[in-house]
């Protein structure tokens, strides 16, 4: 790896940039490994990186049946944010929200981790109520989470409405300044070729076709498109797949799989300087970089793999966004795409060990799973070094489901989380 | 959008009509107060997930009101059929 500096960027001027080596090479399979990560979007290069890094195991495979990051990290909305409502997420999320700020550095890959704030807005008595209730319990997390009043919300974020005449008037906003958006690409990017440097092999274009189980039920290795890969642990980070590769392994899981859609508009001039989230509205929004307004829309009401969403989704939400700013009614739309998100029944992830012995999961983050990428990366690898889970994932196992100890954000986040 | 058969209505709806159910063919509990722990877990929230053909409930909200089955396909979401509610799955 040639790494990016200053230096190397006036030296590589004077030879037209043709010194810049390939950002990770192709690796054929070995035929075993001291550790296999399932899936390479963001959650899973960043274990297989932080294995290396953190927990000195570089011995690591990451297997990919399609392209890497080319699933819900190629996806999503690119927003960060860590202002949960329950001690366990607090921790989980602000976790992932640590290691976002200096991951550029630690990856010496410019990831664009920009604090712009993320801003929720409150629309009626019971918004503000819970939201207030939401920065209370951020503070004494250690999360910064703070209140601010309709003019402030308005100084903060121009183009928001806050006209009492409108069908939904702003009450006020909370405000979560450490929040903002990254480049999603750059984050896969970017944990590939330094986790690349340390010596993980990145197989990508090669599906797990099955999981090899011994005598004893430990695992053994996996199957694949390219033949058999020898491991004695193996961790699955396959996000809207993950129920397909756990039947592999004989294990049937709390989860369902549902297409969440996301567009954006043309790109237009700088005019939205954070995130926005309205939760009574049901929209969210930032612009990015090149300047396209990102917009979420909601998932669709049924299961599926179609990686595409109803068109009367999109369309809801695009009269939310108009409801609030008005500002952007004649914007025209560029794209929209759909991404499989695997959805548990209390709305947190699964992050630890699974029945069988050397199989690790890494799973469930629903509709919000960028925003604890290097979190759960981490996470995974902690897990799969020590067999057993670091106390902020502790209480993301399995059994929560047998023993009724759900962190129930479901109840906690409403729409949006 | 979707277009839904309603096996009541005998006519095929778009789908903001209905309310989707949840897989099909979840037997409830006859005797709730012996389920074991991990009987409750099962019952309530291990699902198949299937990559492929799906039995689901849908409910015809604003039309007959009433519950129907379907077996749809969760790649292309193209529905092979729907029945009326009690009938054996298909």
């Amino acid at each position: 790896m040639k790494r990016f500096s200053g230096f190397n960027l006036i030296g590589e001027a004077f030879r037209s940039h043709q010194g810049w080596p390939e950002h990770w090479p192709d690796k054929a399979p070995k035929a075993s490994y001291d550790a296999i990560i399932v899936g390479a979007g963001g959650h899973g290069l960043g274990a297989a990186y932080y294995l290396a890094k953190k927990y000195g195991i570089t011995n690591v495979a990451v297997i990919e049946k399609g392209w890497l990051g080319g699933g819900n990290t190629g996806r999503n909305t690119t927003i960060i944010r860590s202002n949960y409502l329950y001690d366990e997420s607090a921790h989980l999320y602000d976790h992932a929200v640590k290691l976002w700020d200096g991951l550029s550095q630690d990856l010496n890959y410019n990831i664009m981790y920009s604090k712009r704030g993320v801003l929720m807005l409150a629309h009626n008595v019971h918004d503000v109520q819970s939201f207030k209730r939401h920065i209370h319990a951020n503070r004494l997390n250690g999360v910064d989470n703070e209140w601010l009043t309709p003019e402030e919300c308005k100084a903060y974020c121009p183009p928001i409405d806050i006209s009492p005449r409108t069908r939904h008037p702003v009450l006020g906003g909370a405000l979560q300044r450490r929040g903002g958006t990254a480049r999603h690409d750059s984050v896969a990017w970017g944990y590939a070729r330094a986790a690349s440097a340390l010596g993980v092999d990145i197989i990508q274009n090669c599906a797990v076709t099955g999981i090899r189980r011994g005598a004893d039920g430990a695992i053994e290795g996996v199957e694949t498109e390219r033949g058999f890969i020898a491991s004695r642990r193996v961790g699955v980070s396959a996000a809207g797949s993950t129920s397909l590769v756990m039947k592999m392994a004989g294990l049937d899981f709390p989860l369902e799989s549902y297409p969440l859609q996301a567009l954006v508009s043309e790109p237009v001039k700088p005019i939205f300087p954070c995130v926005v989230m309205s939760n009574t509205v049901h929209a969210y929004m930032s612009q990015s970089d090149k300047g396209e307004l990102v917009i979420g829309a909601g998932t669709d009401q049924y299961t599926s793999y179609s990686q595409r969403g109803a068109f009367h989704i999109v369309e809801h939400t695009l009269a939310a966004i108009c409801e609030i700013f008005p500002i952007f009614t004649r914007m025209r739309m560029l794209r929209t795409w759909g991404g499989i998100v695997d959805v548990t029944p209390d709305r947190s992830p699964i992050l630890g060990k699974t029945p069988v012995k050397g199989l690790y999961v890494n799973c469930g983050w629903g509709t919000g799973g960028f925003k604890a990428t290097p979190g759960a990366g981490d996470l995974l690898a902690y897990t799969m070094a020590h067999d057993e889970p670091h106390k902020i994932n502790a209480p993301y196992n399995l059994d929560r489901f047998r023993n009724g100890r759900l962190i129930d954000e479901a109840a906690a986040a409403a729409v949006a989380h | 959008m979707i277009l839904i058969h309603c096996p009541y209505c005998e006519e095929a709806r778009p789908e903001v009509e209905f309310a989707y159910g949840g897989e099909a063919h979840i037997a409830r509990p006859v005797d709730p107060s012996t389920y074991s722990d991990e009987q409750w877990e099962e019952f309530l929230y291990i699902r198949n997930n299937p990559r492929g053909r799906h039995h689901e409930r849908w409910r015809h909200t604003h039309g007959c009101g009433r519950f129907f089955n379907a077996v749809r396909d969760t790649v292309t979401d193209v529905f092979e059929t729907t029945y009326k509610a009690g009938e054996a799955r298909k």
